[in-house]
């Protein structure tokens, strides 16, 4: 038999449902999994078996009472941006060391409601800003197919989690790629949902306009699971819509779908040829599989970074202004006035990539340069939306590689900002037109996994789902890495 | 260089006031945060803790629009919020969630002493926290406390034009505003409370000049004769530069009760940048042009329309109208006494200068005081009798016909004739005086009378007989 930590909430469920097993003996197959390989990894920042214990064992009297659901007993890794009710919760900066919200983020208590059970905190880019999970403000985390290299970022170690059998699934958030990124270098299922889909509350943020809560998963069928677990409207969350979200058709299969080829992201700077050919095969099997392949063309692409890297960081530049030492997280200590108290708080708590990026925001809002920056941006934003909207009056969905590059060395990168940027080219038009997208994994180019994305209209992650699946049946489907 | 009394002052408003809603502007706590235990008022929202999100109070946002349309604004039917960027401890989040260049409303007007005054926005945004400094000032406070219980209050902030030309117009200004707010509901807008918080930007230059002067910004000002005072002082002081050859220095001064005198706060040479950009977690805001008409319609009867009501239905003077007019409840209650029988000039009188002046002027219910005045009226009782039980009614609530039991006039010439012989007796050199031309000698004659009758006495008979015995 296959090992418990191994199978997808599709094997699971009836398992549980069945009483094969109990939640508890799944939980103890993580945790021991967890044990055995995070030394390696570092997915975890922190864990909580005393809570996961409990939603165990109620998870066992839910089944013995007849009141479960489908993800009722299942293991998540939840990355540390989301807050969960008197876990501490740090978006991996050490400014929050010790933050225990005394509240809970939606889709945790959505997922709390179905009956999940919480291993941990993953470890992620300090406040989700990174590809690479290397600007934590704790550790790296390791890609478990590779262990020298990064799982991508930010949510990295939810990525590597549940590559590597630490989770059945996880929850990761994505502002420019950083759910389908780590998705990709890691070979699992990831989905960021249609900016408005899943309520951002609790949600620790980085980009407000940009950032979406979405699964990591060992199969689509598992992602859109989740999906529609935490999708919905939320009282607490005025950008979060009520909108039909109908995944019967998942199995359907591509059959007569127009999909898009975007010819500008097989161009971009830096694409590795492996990753190119592993697309164009997959490409090849989603037309094998009765899709038609059609030539669109997204002209802003180019523009599309630097649009991204001023309204990120000018939303960041506000949105991590509260933690000034004042109310809760790090101090400094000993300061002789309230200017220095902000100075020396800020500059010990957040490490350089975020000083990085509330620099370059606070500059981008500054008076006199915010038409040039920020009002400039957000026209590129509107643009992008267009190329996306005329392409898809072409095509059902749009098909493309979602990391221009295969997982690569730790360090590599981290001493040029701009080449670290240059991975989420693929994935930011995304979030600028807050369209759904999946990367899951194609064939591995050198033995390290590549990402195939498929970007759909707003609201319509059934279709991104769908074109994802067929090419689940007729490719590649994720699994877990062994770590070595 | 003009000479001292040509100068003219240039004055514009910029009030902020608590809107009366049930809950805080974009969370679900409570608004009667005051005497509460600090930071007992306050959820992770308006503590402005990561993660959390503001959700727009739809009934602040219809206060906002019914106090617009009374201040005769425009209203913007598509509008936002947006992010005011700046650090301080009673600002959790780091910025402030108000309105910078899609307000909800602009160019309105309210009238002032018989003019226009213009309006130039009316916008919608929350207020902040308090600090708490131990110790009587910030300067030499050992620490300072945060207390959020004021946190995300709905506060509406009204800009004014320039368009006040002295201290008193912009305490009427302040006055009138009031009255609007308390009209269509929209708040108490008590300044003592901190639910009206006025600051005035003053300048100055020679009279006939049309380029305006180097203004200062006036904070710290909490009662209307606050406002006065502090403009007053400010102007005076302004002229006290330029004469003396110096410059006005742009910045914020903060007024001083106690001293009497504004004082320097915070120079604004070097402006601070807000950063202002739209507020990503709050969607635009689209207002039905069916829903503003319906507001509108639904506006009372604004103090103007009563004023005027006062004059034409009531025969009141524009200053009585003007006095009464600002507080509609002050106005319903003439109106209630006017129902009640009494003639609308004496009533009137009676309310601006015995009740007005007091704290809490309409606790009286309206049949005790026409009780009273009707007796007033009738000649039952003087007006020093009438004001004794008025204070009688205020303090201890009984009804006028127990308190004014046993109290009587005396009107009677017979029962008055031998207390004015004595009184004129015991006076002989106010006697003189007035035998000698000194008209005025009589009151303090008639005082006497009043003593000796132990205020029973009608005064303008015992004047009557006074005279008639000095003249005879």
């Amino acid at each position: 038999m296959t090992d418990l930590y191994a199978l997808t909430i599709g094997e699971l469920a009836p398992m549980l449902r069945d009483r094969e097993i109990s939640a508890v003996e799944l939980l103890d197959a993580h945790l021991q999994r967890i044990e055995a390989v995070d030394p390696k990894v570092k997915a975890y920042l922190r864990l909580t078996p005393d809570l996961a214990r409990a939603q165990a064992a109620d998870a066992d009297r839910r089944f013995q009472a007849g009141e479960a659901g489908p993800l009722t007993g299942i293991p998540v890794a939840i990355k540390d941006v989301l807050c969960v009710e008197g876990v501490e919760t740090t978006a991996g900066s050490r400014i929050l060391a010790g933050f225990k919200p005394p509240y809970e983020a939606t889709a945790i208590a959505r997922l709390r409601a179905a009956g999940c059970v919480f291993l941990g905190m993953t470890n992620c880019d300090e406040f989700a800003m990174g590809s690479s999970t290397e600007n934590s403000g704790f550790y790296t985390t390791h890609n478990p197919w590779s262990l020298d290299k990064v799982p991508g970022g930010s949510s990295g170690g939810s990525a590597a989690a549940v590559a590597a059998g630490e989770a059945v699934f996880g929850l990761g958030t994505d502002t420019g790629g950083s759910i389908r990124q780590p998705a990709a270098l890691c070979g699992v299922v990831g989905m960021k949902p249609t900016y408005g889909r899943v309520s951002r509350y609790g949600l620790i943020a980085f980009a407000s306009s940009l950032d979406q809560i979405g699964p990591f998963a060992r199969s689509v069928a598992d992602a859109a699971l989740v999906l529609s677990a935490v999708a919905g409207a939320d009282p607490n969350d005025s950008t979060c819509f009520e909108r039909p979200l109908d995944l019967s058709q998942l199995e359907a299969g591509v059959k007569g779908m127009r999909l898009g080829v975007p010819k500008e992201y097989f161009e971009v700077a830096g694409m590795e040829a492996g990753v190119r050919e592993s697309v164009e095969q997959a490409l090849a099997a989603l037309q094998g599989a009765g899709a038609e392949l059609v030539d669109v063309t997204l002209p802003h692409t180019d523009y599309g970074l630097a649009a991204y890297y001023i309204i990120a960081p000018a939303e960041a530049s506000s949105n991590l202004a509260r933690f000034d030492g004042v109310k809760y997280g790090l101090r400094a200590p000993r300061t002789e006035s309230l200017l220095d108290t902000y100075l020396h708080t800020r500059r010990e708590g957040f490490g350089a990539e975020v000083r990085r990026r509330i620099m370059l925001g606070t500059y981008a809002l500054s008076s006199g340069y915010y038409d040039a920056y920020y009002l400039k941006a957000q026209k590129v934003r509107t643009l992008i939306k267009r190329d996306f909207d005329a392409a898809f009056e072409r095509c059902d969905a749009v098909v493309s590689a979602t990391s221009p590059t295969v997982a690569f060395e730790i360090g590599a990168k981290t001493g040029d900002p701009l080449a670290m940027y240059l991975n989420d080219v693929l994935t930011l038009g995304g979030n600028l037109a807050g369209l759904p997208g999946v990367s899951l994994p194609c064939a591995p180019a050198g033995g390290l996994p590549v990402g195939l994305q498929v970007l759909a209209p707003q609201f319509r992650e059934d279709v991104a789902l769908r074109v994802a699946r067929a090419y689940e049946q007729a490719g590649v489907r994720a699994e877990v890495a062994s770590v070595a | 260089m003009p000479e001292a009394g040509e100068w003219e002052a240039v004055i514009g408003m910029e009030v902020h006031a608590h809107l009366k809603t049930a809950s805080k502007m974009f969370c679900g706590c409570g608004t009667d945060y005051l005497g509460k235990p600090p930071n007992s008022n306050v959820c992770p929202v308006c503590l402005g803790l990561p993660g959390t999100l503001p959700v727009i109070n739809r009934r602040a946002v219809e206060l906002c629009l019914k106090s617009a349309l009374a201040l005769n604004c425009e209203i913007q039917l598509a509008t936002k919020f947006d992010r005011k960027n700046y650090y301080y401890p009673d600002l959790p989040k780091g910025y402030q969630i108000s309105q910078y260049d899609l307000p909800m409303s602009r160019a309105g007007w309210l009238e002032v002493d018989g003019k226009r005054v213009g309006i130039t926005r009316v916008h919608l945004e929350e207020d902040t926290g308090r600090l708490v400094h131990a110790g009587d000032r910030l300067e030499s406070a050992d620490r300072s406390y945060v207390d959020l219980n004021r946190s995300g209050m709905p506060l509406m902030e009204v800009v004014s034009e320039p368009d006040l030309r002295s201290a008193a117009e912009a305490r009427d200004f302040a006055m009138a505003l009031r009255g609007i707010l308390r009209a269509v509901g929209a708040g108490e807008a008590d300044m003592e409370k901190g639910q009206l918080r006025a600051e005035a930007n003053v300048s100055i230059r020679p009279r006939g000049s049309e380029e305006l002067g180097v203004k200062t910004e006036l904070k710290n000002i909490n009662s209307f004769r606050a406002l006065f005072n502090a403009v007053e002082y400010e102007i005076k002081r302004q002229a006290r530069e330029l004469e003396a050859g110096r410059k006005v220095v742009q910045e914020t001064r903060g007024w001083s009760e106690p001293e009497r005198r504004t004082f320097s706060q915070r120079s604004k040479e070097v402006a601070q940048d807000y950063r202002y950009f739209p507020e990503p977690d709050l969607p635009p805001l689209a207002f039905a042009p069916d829903w503003i008409a319906d507001l509108k319609g639904s506006l009372p009867e604004l103090p103007a329309a009563r004023r005027e009501r006062l004059v034409s239905e009531r025969g009141l003077s524009e200053y009585q109208a003007r006095l009464l007019a600002g507080d509609l409840e002050v106005a319903d209650y003439l109106e209630e006494l006017v129902r009640l029988g009494l003639p609308a000039q004496p009533a009137a009188n009676w309310m601006i200068g015995e009740m007005l002046p007091r704290d809490e002027p309409l606790v009286v219910a309206a049949a005790e005081t026409a009780e009273l005045l009707r007796r007033l009226e009738a000649g039952a009782i003087n007006r020093d009798q009438a004001r004794a039980v008025l204070d009688q009614l205020y303090e201890t609530g009984k009804p006028v016909v127990e308190l004014a039991a046993g109290l009587e006039q005396i009107s009677d010439a017979g029962a008055l004739a031998g207390v004015i012989d004595s009184v004129l007796a015991a006076n002989p050199t106010a006697v003189a005086d007035f035998k000698a031309g000194k008209e005025a000698a009589i009151g303090p004659l008639v005082g006497k009378v009043m003593q000796a009758t132990g205020g029973s006495a009608n005064p303008k008979l015992a004047r009557d007989l006074l005279l008639a015995r000095l003249k005879r």
